[in-house]
């Protein structure tokens, strides 16, 4: 056992925690309601939404996969970086519509949007039941990284008694979630993304000089796994593989339930606009990681003696622990755990705040219990997030991490499928709510048929276009079917006034502006603007 | 009075046009065979790395040039 790593570790998560606590009183409100517990008021600036997002989108395990992806796939692994340059002009163009309409009209997820907009339950229901069995597979990921640095720790993670530490922290995380909602992962996030720059800058700065220089590096490993292979002869083979999944992937991220709580609990549009321009700096941050891992396959800690166990039990995800123990002093390596760690619990907790909130909102509330009080709302998520979390907990100890991770591959694909009815639908409501849900479930069973072809291994389906083969990311295909039926349905379904549905909202609802105009919308200049 | 509301609403049809510049980093990134080589290398790093990283700044750059133009 690396003690002094672990009493490092355990003081910063008792430092966490008691800000996770803590929280309950910044800025204060009424946690009875849902916006305040689930959303935060819907009071966070410009700065608060960057620690909070980036803590949500860069997840403790991207920061295990990437380079674990890297060190044994090689430069296909870097698709996560195009990835999340991708995401930002989409955000800065698409999503201030969307706060701007739920604001207005007090939405929290994007179910609710596409209830009032669509006025169609089922097809709300269809976006919200997508979001939370995205979500699931999600959260215990994160308790996988979790396990990952404990497990690196010298800590027995094997057995029942092996699994205590994770459900210590994991008990923690759950009481503070309940008590605080999303302000406490919104301000553990500030202390999460200061540890993890000081961990990737230490790394890429370190390692490098140890190991002789980039240029040594790149040259022991071979050119196949430092480029794309170059594909086979009538296949587009590692090219259209890479661009796919790095396009498939950003436009299904925003979508997901945690991104969206993230984006809603910002105060304005301005603060959304401007985190599109500055969150790329966790962009450069993953890039520099995911280098990491051709550094951990330079280093041969895989060989070591001392990681075998680690290896055995963790697969390519050890390669970054790994690299950590054998680079740097105990005390950092507890540093970086702890940064990896709580990096792990900032997510879980938003993902578990956004299921409760679709739970209640859109399952709950239009198909059990309509006449919910603001408060029986606010209590009735408090307790979904600890049913998501226990789940998420029973799911890790009681089966293989590998079903997680196979689901959560699925879950991008299942996530890309609502783009239609929750993008699409920002602009225009000539789409008919039973064509969308048409499109979307062809999506599902299409993009899902995809994988089973490759034994749920891999999103990638080498799709044969005659005289030359396009591998391709599933989501995209998918998302293709998608459209072309909820375009090709649409006129010949609104010819049915029943299926038709019903807009609340107003064109108006979609304007945001800056500054004092944009939170509270003047009537006389939108009235002038339409 | 007139010339000069025609005037605004002319500049801020204009001024939209700017969000194409956000179609850059999608033009600059979804052809990996442009950009899937080792040399030029750049301090030690293979151009397929160094230029994806560009793209890392290049596009807040062009988000912010666009956010400053538009509305």
């Amino acid at each position: 056992m690396n003690y002094t790593a672990i009493i490092i570790f355990c003081a910063l998560f008792g430092f966490i925690t008691v800000m996770g606590f803590v929280a309950a009183r910044w800025r204060r409100g009424d946690l009875d309601h849902l916006h305040e517990w689930g959303l935060g008021g819907r009071r966070f600036g410009t700065v608060v939404t960057w620690f909070l997002l980036g803590g949500d989108l860069y997840t403790a395990y991207t920061f295990i996969a990437v380079p674990a992806l890297i060190s044994g796939a090689g430069a296909l692994g870097f698709f996560a970086l195009p990835y999340t340059i991708f995401i930002y002009p989409l955000l800065f163009l698409l999503f201030p519509r969307l706060w701007a309409v739920s604001h207005k009209r007090n939405y929290i997820t994007a179910a609710d949007f596409v209830q009032g907009r669509f006025g169609n339950r089922w097809l709300a229901l269809a976006i919200a039941v997508t979001g939370i069995i995205a979500t699931m597979p999600y959260i215990a990921l994160q308790l996988v990284g979790l396990e990952v640095v404990i497990g690196a720790m010298g800590v027995q993670t094997e057995g029942f008694a092996g699994h205590l530490p994770l459900t210590i922290a994991f008990v923690i995380l759950a009481v503070f979630t309940y008590n605080s909602g999303l302000r406490a992962p919104a301000l553990i996030a500030m202390v999460k993304d200061v540890l993890i720059w000081i961990t990737v800058i230490a790394m890429v700065i370190v390692i490098p000089q140890q190991l002789g220089g980039y240029e040594a590096l790149f040259a022991s490993i071979p050119v196949d796994k430092v480029i794309l292979a170059t594909p086979p002869e009538g296949s587009l083979g590692l090219y259209s593989g890479y661009v796919t999944l790095a396009l498939g992937s950003a436009f299904a991220l925003f979508l997901y339930p945690h991104s969206i709580t993230g984006i809603l609990s910002a105060k304005s549009a301005e603060a959304v606009q401007k985190n599109a321009i500055f969150l790329p700096a966790y962009s450069f941050l993953l890039g520099l990681l995911a280098l990491t891992g051709f550094m951990a396959v330079y280093a041969g800690v895989r060989d070591m003696p001392e990681y075998a166990d680690g290896f055995a039990a963790s697969g390519n995800n050890f390669a970054v622990p790994a690299l950590i123990l054998h680079s740097f002093p105990d005390w950092f390596a507890g540093v970086a755990f702890a940064a990896i760690g709580i990096g792990g619990l900032v997510p879980a907790a938003i993902m578990s705040i956004a299921a409760a909130n679709l739970y209640t909102r859109n399952i709950h509330a239009p198909f059990i219990n309509p006449n919910m009080t603001p408060k029986q709302e606010a209590t009735n998520a408090k307790i979904v997030s600890l049913v998501v979390k226990v789940g998420a907990l029973v799911f890790i100890i009681g089966l293989q991490p590998e079903y997680a991770i196979t689901l959560q591959l699925l879950g991008g694909i299942w996530m890309s499928q609502t783009v239609p009815a929750v993008i699409l639908g920002l602009f225009t409501r000539w789409l008919n709510p039973v064509a969308l849900f048409v499109g979307w479930a062809a999506g599902i069973i299409l993009g899902t048929w995809m994988v089973s072809t490759n034994g749920f291994n891999s999103g990638i389906y080498a799709f044969d276009a005659g005289l030359f083969t396009v591998p391709g990311y599933a989501a995209l295909y998918a998302i293709t079917v998608n459209l072309a039926l909820t375009y090709g349905l649409t006129p010949i379904f609104n010819r049915m006034a029943w299926t038709r549905g019903s807009d609340e909202t107003q064109p108006s609802d979609y304007l945001y502006g800056r500054g004092k105009a944009a939170a509270m919308p003047d009537p006389a200049i939108t009235t002038a603007l339409e | 009075m007139n010339g000069e509301t025609k005037d605004r609403s002319a500049q801020k049809r204009g001024d939209r046009r700017w969000r194409i510049l956000l179609l850059l980093p999608f033009l600059g990134l979804l052809w990996a065979p442009f950009y899937n080589r080792v040399e030029p290398s750049f301090f030690g790093l293979p151009f397929f790395y160094w230029y994806q990283f560009l793209w890392v700044f290049l596009t807040p750059a062009l988000t912010w040039l666009v956010y400053r133009k538009t509305d």
